[in-house]
């Protein structure tokens, strides 16, 4: 027999997995905005990449502390959604417990889902104590204005609120199952909520029931709740951290790309023979930019790297120009094309496909200040503990003030000239080149 | 010391039918910066020392292009790479050899997808194999022995090559004691000079990059900075000045800590 309670549940269910899949379509779409690069090939080494970065977040334990923190709420949010299984059966069907015929091993797993539960809730205060308290400096650079800040304080209250709800839950089942009332059958072992029996046993059997059954939908509730949220957090990334990282760039990191568009028009200057009006083979009639000016000029990495970014500010905090005051933070460059993704798509949603705001990605969100002030050290590249990289952004955005504006600073417009005419970024005779073989010193 | 140097340019070696067996680039800096034509130098001074059959373009020799394309001129650095590209290639090199992580980084990442390709070596490297080979022998107690020395990673040499360990285990052969900065290898902080922010001025901030790098080294109360890039040099060499410790702390190239120990 279905009861209301169980309808709700598959209601409530139905409705969170469909919202999630319509989000997830829309990030998809808004990925598929950018322009084409080839991270295909090389599987065996993109797997291994995956494995270390993502799922063994080898990248993490450059800074052990939060390492092991951060990997006490991921192994616990990873196995603890094992239970979501049960909860989804119990929820449909009315059952209680229903994985409970596994007997030994279904004990074995209330018990592990307990101490990770508990260690989940130690690690988020202790995560909440370094953002608010202790107040660790990349937390609260220029770019963690309210919803960032906001947003991670959520996400963490929330774990534990859910945890708490999880370990209530169990205590209250463990009295009822003492006391032998009917529909908790006995199972599962309770090596941490034991210690919440005393505190709660003088309790009613209707109040304890109710309380069981509150709990429950909380925790129930709350993991819907938050699915709904992650796109539109920095949480995102415990999802994306695996395709981010599967992609990721595989050749050195000093390795810039060198744009077909412009090779194309080098060699042409270089090969008198060749044919001025041959058509380029791989832009379908579209006006191709040098460089990139807005979102859709960034490639899908570059856009993936944006929904993938966690927001914890390593980059930052080793990037040279940030820790010397400058405004640049890479940190803010992955925030701000995010930010500008989600705008272009709501504009679509309101205007259509082909309405134009006025606004880009440069100019409207990242300054020509801010870019001019990287020097290309690949320190934020290194840091990201999701293997993003800010600094092709970066680049990509000069490549355009240079190439479509002609907007470098003036002493770079400088140094320019000077390799042009003398061969050198200095201006001296290419004939000097060689006096140095007949100093002395 | 300082005998004449034995420098031959591809062009000669092509006249008299010669086959250098490595390419020596020099780079702009090495070729026109005052302080960085001494590491030059050094760095011949080994190679003459080791016997070893190489060649430089001389004036043939042009920009890799590195300061304009990370300043975002592309086609620019596309021009000077292709120029570069049809002279190395007419010359038939093979090998490469040079004292800037820049040329270094560019030639052997972004040359190949252009047409050129070439086994290319940082100097440090490439000195560490004349030792290993036993081509090039140190003397007992050079000038350094003893002394303390922290090595400073060019961002161009670490993070984007993957190239932590030849400089070190150079500076350690001289019998130095080797200090390392918090900040060290894959965590090396900039220098401040990459990415063309050496031909211009820094954006407005609290601080000159160099100088905060300068700072974290001379905690360690080192007598020498060594370092593997020019640019690096010039950086860290300002920046012991703006300490005024020009007097107590050297910057100096591991080429010309080796060159110092194996008496050249
Ligand atoms: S590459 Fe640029 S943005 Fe990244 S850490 Fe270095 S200076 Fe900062
Ligand atoms: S780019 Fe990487 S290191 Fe920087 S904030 Fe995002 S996740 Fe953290």
């Amino acid at each position: 027999m279905m009861s209301i309670e169980n309808i709700a549940f598959i209601a409530l269910f139905v409705t969170a997995v469909t919202l999630f899949t319509l989000k997830i379509r829309e990030i998809i779409a808004n990925i598929r905005m950018g322009q084409a690069i080839d991270r295909s090939g090389n599987a065996s080494e993109r797997w291994k990449t995956m494995l270390l970065v993502a799922f063994g977040q080898k990248k993490m334990f450059s800074r052990p502390l939060p390492a092991v923190l951060h990997l006490a709420v991921y192994v616990g949010f990873v196995i603890i959604n094992i239970e979501l299984l049960e909860i989804i059966i119990d929820g449909a069907t009315g059952s209680h417990r229903a994985l409970s015929f596994l007997g030994g091993f279904y004990n074995l797993l209330i018990a592990s889902f307990e101490v990770l539960a508990f260690l989940v809730i130690v690690a988020c205060v202790i995560f909440l104590a370094r953002r608010n308290i202790v107040k660790v400096a990349r937390f609260h650079y220029r770019e963690m204005t309210s919803f960032p800040k906001s947003d991670a304080n959520l996400i963490l209250i929330a774990e534990v609120l859910m945890m708490s709800a999880f370990l209530i839950m169990n205590a209250s089942d463990l009295i009822l199952q003492g006391r032998g009332v009917e529909h908790f059958t006995v199972a599962g072992a309770f090596p941490i909520s034991q210690f919440l029996v005393p505190m709660m046993d003088g309790m009613s059997e209707g109040a304890l029931v109710l309380l069981e059954r509150a709990c429950w939908w909380f925790h129930i509730i709350g993991i819907f709740a938050l699915l709904n949220y992650l796109p539109y957090s920095k949480h995102f990334h415990i999802v994306l951290a695996f395709p981010n990282t599967y992609f990721s760039n595989l050749s050195a990191k000093g390795r810039l790309t060198n744009p077909e568009s412009v090779t194309r028009e080098v060699k042409l200057m270089f090969d008198p023979t060749a044919d001025p009006y041959a058509a380029p083979a791989d832009t379908n009639g579209a006006v191709q930019r040098f460089g990139a000016k807005d979102v859709p000029d960034l490639t899908w990495k570059q856009l993936l790297d944006a929904y993938t970014c966690t927001e914890c500010g390593r980059c930052s905090s080793s990037c040279p120009a940030n820790q010397t005051g400058k405004l640049l933070s890479p940190r803010k460059i992955m925030m701000d094309t995010r930010d500008r993704m989600e705008e272009i798509r709501t504009n679509i949603k309101k205007h259509g496909q082909d309405h134009n705001d006025g606004k880009s990605l440069l100019g409207d969100y990242i300054t020509a200040e801010e870019i001019w002030a990287c020097t290309s050290c690949n320190a934020c590249v290194q840091e990201c503990p999701v293997n993003i990289d800010p600094l092709g952004i970066i680049i990509d955005l000069r490549r355009y003030l240079v190439m479509e504006e002609s907007k470098a600073p003036t002493e770079l417009a400088g140094m320019f000239t000077n390799i042009e005419n003398n061969g050198a970024p200095w201006q001296f005779s290419p004939a000097d080149r060689i006096n140095w073989a007949n100093e002395t010193n | 010391m300082s005998n004449a140097l034995n420098v031959r340019t591809m062009a000669e070696c092509l006249a008299s039918g010669e086959v250098p067996e490595v390419l020596f680039w020099v780079g702009c800096s090495g070729s026109f910066d005052d302080r960085a034509r001494k590491i030059t130098r050094a760095l011949v001074k080994i190679l003459n020392a080791a016997n070893v059959k190489f060649a430089v373009l001389g004036t043939e020799e042009t920009c890799t292009g590195d300061p304009a394309k990370r300043a975002g001129n592309e086609f620019l650095f596309q021009m000077q790479a292709m120029q570069n590209i049809q002279v190395l290639n007419a010359y038939e090199v093979k090998k490469i050899v040079t004292a800037c992580p820049h040329c270094f980084n560019t030639i052997k990442n972004e040359y190949p997808e252009l047409g050129g390709n070439y086994e290319v070596m940082h100097h440090t490297q490439f000195i560490q194999s004349l030792i290993s080979e036993g081509k090039l022998k140190l003397k007992e107690g050079g000038e350094f022995k003893g002394k303390r020395i922290t090595f400073h990673d060019p961002c161009y040499l670490g993070r984007a090559n993957d190239v932590y360990e030849a400089p070190r285990e150079l500076i350690q052969k001289l019998d130095v004691e080797l200090v390392e900065m918090k900040r060290c290898k894959q965590k090396g902080f900039c220098c401040g000079a990459g990415g063309a922010q050496m031909f211009k001025e820094a954006e407005p901030g609290n601080k000159e990059v160099n100088v905060e790098r300068t700072e974290e080294a001379l905690a360690l109360q080192p007598q020498v900075i060594a370092t593997g890039c020019p640019f690096c040099n010039t950086m860290m060499t300002d920046g012991v000045k703006n300490f005024n410790k020009e007097n107590d702390v050297k910057v100096l190239d591991v080429a010309e800590l080796i060159a110092n120990a194996a008496d050249l």
